[in-house]
């Protein structure tokens, strides 16, 4: 199904308007910051709205790529082409939702160079939108990258103590990864003299040369998503960030590798997929127990957090690398809970840091006496940060775990260890934070949320309700696309078999 | 292709080349005759007679046709990279007028050896043959080692001009010493002729002896490893805007006369000739990556860039198929775009008590000057290559190439090293928008913010067309096969 007018480069583009608008404004006073805010803001809502035009217009029937566009670009057949299935649609969405959270959780928290600061994030919006609706490898790959340069200017200038630093070793590190990915891009494109992704998802790789473009591409997505062993610029990325850029971080960022895993290395390299779907559990596995110590360890709140991410994405390879129905849906499904909860949890965080300026878990302490909303908010997501049933992190771990067992119960048994563990890291923090008496003196007139923090928290509370007792409509629409992806993948399987037998005889 | 010509369209053919020789001794005479009075003027003209070339070589059809007995040729190929480098050498003398005033070396002999350098640039992008080759060289580089020592009173210039001389002196050397070898053993110096003897059937060691000297007095040319020793001295020695003419001009013109040699001589024997790129193309990447992380001053940090450059672009040469040569091509376009906007900043860091080169000194330029700040970021961003930029572009091709051509090691080299590069451009942008702001540099003179203004949008804006470069590089690179 396709609308008249190229809705896909409308909500990318958009953002970049916004941008431009804000660029405009002249003067740094009072009212030109203020209206910085406000276009920002607007910006983000309106690309929000328009992007719900594409949840209530797609057909959920199909798999085949829909709102399609595609214009002349680079010639020698790498074109500018656009387009969402089941999978990307939600990622799309949860981007421009998160977005005027994000403007609104640093209404307040950001004072110094607003208007660049703005730009920064609609320009971030703009690359990250586009990475989930590209529709050809070069283009992805210019969004996928991209982001690199707001995201970097956003951590070292606006970050904390050791911006320098995180900034620096986040941005050497993915690239690192994706130059790798790019070499394995172009050896596509001369192999199959395109880099369409319709057409690649088309074609079979020989087997020999999916292993090498498999490592390749892993090797950008594991640190994109980040899988141990190279999660390490995470904690440091998300502690120096400002509140927004861990949200993000955490929220979308994280999301463009699981999503890469989904797009390319399982649908167009089957075979090496499940050749090296073990090590995938291994890592994953490790990733689950391993953050999940190391996040008991913390001292500092956004770590703690940043950890349970890298613990959680975990799940998300592991479910989809089950290469089962409840597996790949509950690895999406986990992606989009933890896109919710973990951005709430930074803003969480950033409600207190803004108050107090610290993120040490010792300088707080009973805050539920003087802020018995923010504490009702924190329990809901540290409750779905756990899996609890009824929270939208129960249903992302549940499924995964099934597709875990239906393969290998020897998996699941050690990551339902992680389950045991995110509860315990969890509540300790929560029971740190938040219970006990309130002895500290500064936190004795600390305030609770105030109207902007609750317009932010609500959408996020509810939600994370809403999809855990009802999570149908999310799964619906990723059913056609995930089952689509898993009958190629068994295909592909079975002519290899084939083609195996063939040789035999 | 090579279709002989009548004698009078022999020089209808090197007119652009004859109009810079021409106009230059006129300029001359009339510098010599009105003195340092005339400076200003003389860089004037020279401009538009930069221009006026640059409409010439736009105008005479590059059809492939050869002159003079085949010694020179013109061709789309040609037509392409001349443009470039008169685009590369004007806007240069237009960037400088501020910069030597100030330094009061605005004296009228430094725009015409421009002028004149750049007409050796014309000769050796366009010569089919190896005294043809020589003859552009010498012109270009003999220019080149004067105006490196242009400001006599500075014993850092006049360093860099003597160490230029002797080492270009050496690889000129070497150079001539390869075509000696060459011509002994293929009994010519046009090097279709060239091409014609030499077979890849027989091992003629003798050819390949000449070869090696030959290549190595190109890559010193083209400041490769391991001949690029003088590259960090003589930038930095060098007035500023000498630096950013040996950056742009020279660069482009040597390696369009490499391209040529290569594909045009010695296209039988690539395999000869290709191993030595790699690996020269290797260390200059690597080199170029590692030995700028160290640096402080801005224009030896160029200096090492422009090697890591240098080392990327003959990543497409390494190829030497149809794909790598459109590669090097768009490289050497996307480059100079991003070396001027860069050097526009450079020459724009300028105190009430003179220029300053060292990189801390741009601290907190996003607070200053926002614009240019904003500009040079972005430049920085684009020649560590990042998308959507243009520098990701010109990265993109020419590795696209290198795996078309199965050369895996050297891509997989060239990317790493390209993270490693990546480091050190990302450092001035952390010292232009993390750092406490230091004392404000004077007001840009109108000149650099035109051409920083300029470079700085097409490297932004070259993705969302992209298409007609590719499409010229591609047609350029055609007409080499």
């Amino acid at each position: 199904m396709t609308t008249g007018w190229p809705i896909l480069s409308a909500i990318i583009f958009l953002p970049i308007l916004g941008a431009l608008f804000i660029l405009a404004i002249r003067g740094e006073d009072e009212i030109a910051v203020r209206n910085a805010r406000y276009v920002a803001l607007w910006t983000t809502v309106i690309t929000f709205l328009l992007s719900l035009v594409i949840w209530i217009e797609f057909d959920p029937t199909t798999p085949v790529f829909q709102f399609e566009e595609k214009r002349d670009w680079l010639g020698g057949s790498i074109n500018y082409r656009l387009g969402v299935d089941g999978i990307s649609m939600l990622f799309v969405i949860l981007t421009t939702f998160l977005m005027p959270l994000c403007v609104l959780a640093s209404w307040n928290a950001v004072q110094s160079r607003v208007k660049a600061y703005m730009i920064a994030f609609l320009v971030l919006e703009t690359l990250m939108v586009g990475v989930f609706c590209a529709l050809d490898l070069v283009v992805f790959y210019l969004f996928f990258e991209g982001g690199l340069i707001p995201m970097f200017l956003i951590i070292g200038v606006w970050g904390g103590q050791r911006r320098v630093y995180a900034s620096f070793k986040f941005f050497l590190y993915t690239l690192l990864g994706s130059v790798l990915m790019l070499l394995a891009i172009m050896a596509m494109y001369w192999e199959v003299g395109t880099t369409d992704i319709p057409a690649l998802l088309a074609y079979k790789f020989p087997p020999g040369m999916q292993v090498w473009l498999w490592f390749a591409f892993l090797a950008s997505f594991a640190v994109k998503l980040p899988m141990w062993p190279v999660h390490t610029w995470l904690p440091d990325a998300h502690v120096e960030a400002p509140t927004a850029g861990s949200v993000v971080l955490a929220a979308v960022l994280l999301k463009m590798g699981g999503y890469g895993f989904l797009r390319f290395s399982i649908p167009m390299f089957p075979l090496a997929s499940e050749q090296f779907a073990p090590l995938i559990f291994l890592l994953s596995i490790i990733a689950i127990i391993y953050t999940s110590l190391v996040a008991l360890a913390q001292e500092d709140m956004k770590k703690l957090i940043a950890y349970s991410s890298v613990a959680h994405m975990g799940f998300v390879t592991m479910g989809i690398f089950t290469f089962t129905t409840q597996g790949l849906e509950g690895g999406i499904f986990q992606m989009l809970s933890h896109g919710i909860v973990s951005a709430a949890l930074f803003l969480c965080v950033g409600v207190i840091y803004d108050r107090m300026h610290t993120r040490r878990i010792d300088a707080y302490g009973g805050l539920v006496n003087r802020m018995p909303f923010y504490a009702f908010c924190f329990m809901v997501f540290t409750m779905a940060n756990v899996g609890l049933p009824g929270t939208s992190g129960f249903v992302g771990e549940i499924l995964t775990l099934i597709g875990a067992f239906r393969v290998n119960s020897w998996v699941a048994f050690f990551a339902t260890t992680g389950v045991v563990l995110s509860a315990a890291y969890a509540l300790w923090l929560y029971r740190r934070v938040i219970f006990g008496q309130l002895e500290k003196p500064e936190l004795k007139a600390i305030m609770d949320l105030d109207t902007r923090e609750i317009v932010v928290m609500t959408p996020l509370v509810a939600l994370t309700i809403l999809f855990g007792i009802y999570p149908a409509p999310l799964l619906d629409i990723m059913t056609a696309s995930v089952d689509n992806l898993i009958m190629n993948y068994e295909a592909a399987l079975a002519a290899a078999q084939q083609a195996k037998l063939a040789l035999v005889h | 292709m090579n279709e002989q010509v009548s004698p009078l369209t022999n020089y209808l053919l090197a007119l652009p080349e004859i109009s810079l020789v021409v106009g230059a001794m006129i300029l001359l005479m009339l510098g010599a005759f009105r003195g340092n009075r005339s400076a200003d003027l003389v860089c004037w003209l020279s401009i538009l007679l930069l221009v006026f070339a640059a409409i010439l070589v736009i105008v005479i059809p590059a059809t492939g046709k050869v002159a003079f007995d085949g010694a020179f040729i013109m061709d789309g190929f040609a037509q392409f990279m001349k443009l470039l480098t008169l685009i590369g050498s004007a806007a240069v003398i237009f960037m400088s007028f501020d910069f030597m005033r100030h330094a009061r070396l605005m004296k009228f002999e430094y725009p015409i050896l421009i002028v004149l350098a750049t007409a050796g640039m014309l000769m050796m992008i366009s010569a089919n043959d190896l005294i043809a080759l020589y003859l552009g060289l010498e012109l270009q580089s003999l220019a080149l080692y004067v105006i490196a020592a242009f400001r006599t009173d500075s014993v850092r210039s006049s360093e860099a001009g003597l160490k230029y001389f002797v080492l270009g002196a050496l690889s000129s050397g070497l150079l001539l010493y390869g075509c000696s070898l060459i011509y002994g053993f293929t009994g010519t110096t046009g090097f279709s002729g060239i091409a014609a003897a030499a077979s890849p059937g027989e091992q003629n060691l003798g050819l390949i002896f000449g070869l090696v000297f030959f290549m190595a007095g190109l890559a010193f040319k083209v400041s490769a490893v391991p001949f690029h020793m003088w590259t960090p001295d003589v930038y930095e020695g060098s007035p500023t805007p000498v630096t950013a003419f040996f950056a742009s001009a020279p660069k482009i013109a040597a390696m369009a006369m490499f391209l040529r040699v290569v594909l045009a001589a010695f296209p039988e024997i690539t395999h000869q000739w290709q191993q030595i790129v790699v690996f020269i193309s290797i260390a200059s990447m690597v080199l170029g990556a590692f030995a700028a992380i160290g640096q402080s001053n801005i224009k030896r940090l160029m200096a090492y860039s422009s090697i890591g450059h240098m080392g990327f672009a003959l990543v497409g040469l390494a190829t030497g198929d149809l794909a790598g040569a459109q590669a090097v091509i768009i490289y050497l376009a996307i480059y100079l775009v991003m070396n001027l906007g860069v050097f526009a900043c450079i020459l724009s860091m300028h105190r009430s008590d003179g220029m300053v080169e060292e990189i801390e000194e741009l601290a907190g330029l996003s607070r200053n000057n926002p614009m240019m700040a904003f500009l040079l970021a972005m430049l920085m961003f684009s020649l560590a290559g990042i998308p959507p930029l243009a520098g990701f572009f010109a990265k993109f091709y020419v590795f696209l190439a290198a795996i078309n051509a199965g050369l895996y090691t050297l891509a997989v080299i060239g990317v790493l090293s390209s993270v490693v590069g990546a480091y050190y451009y990302l450092r001035i942008i952390k010292i232009m928008y993390f750092d406490e702001p230091a004392e404000k540099f004077e007001p840009m003179p109108g000149a650099l913010q035109g051409v920083m203004a300029i470079s700085g949008l097409l490297v932004i804006f070259f993705f969302t067309y992209p298409a007609p470069l590719v499409a010229a590089a591609n047609v350029a690179a055609k007409s080499l096969f």
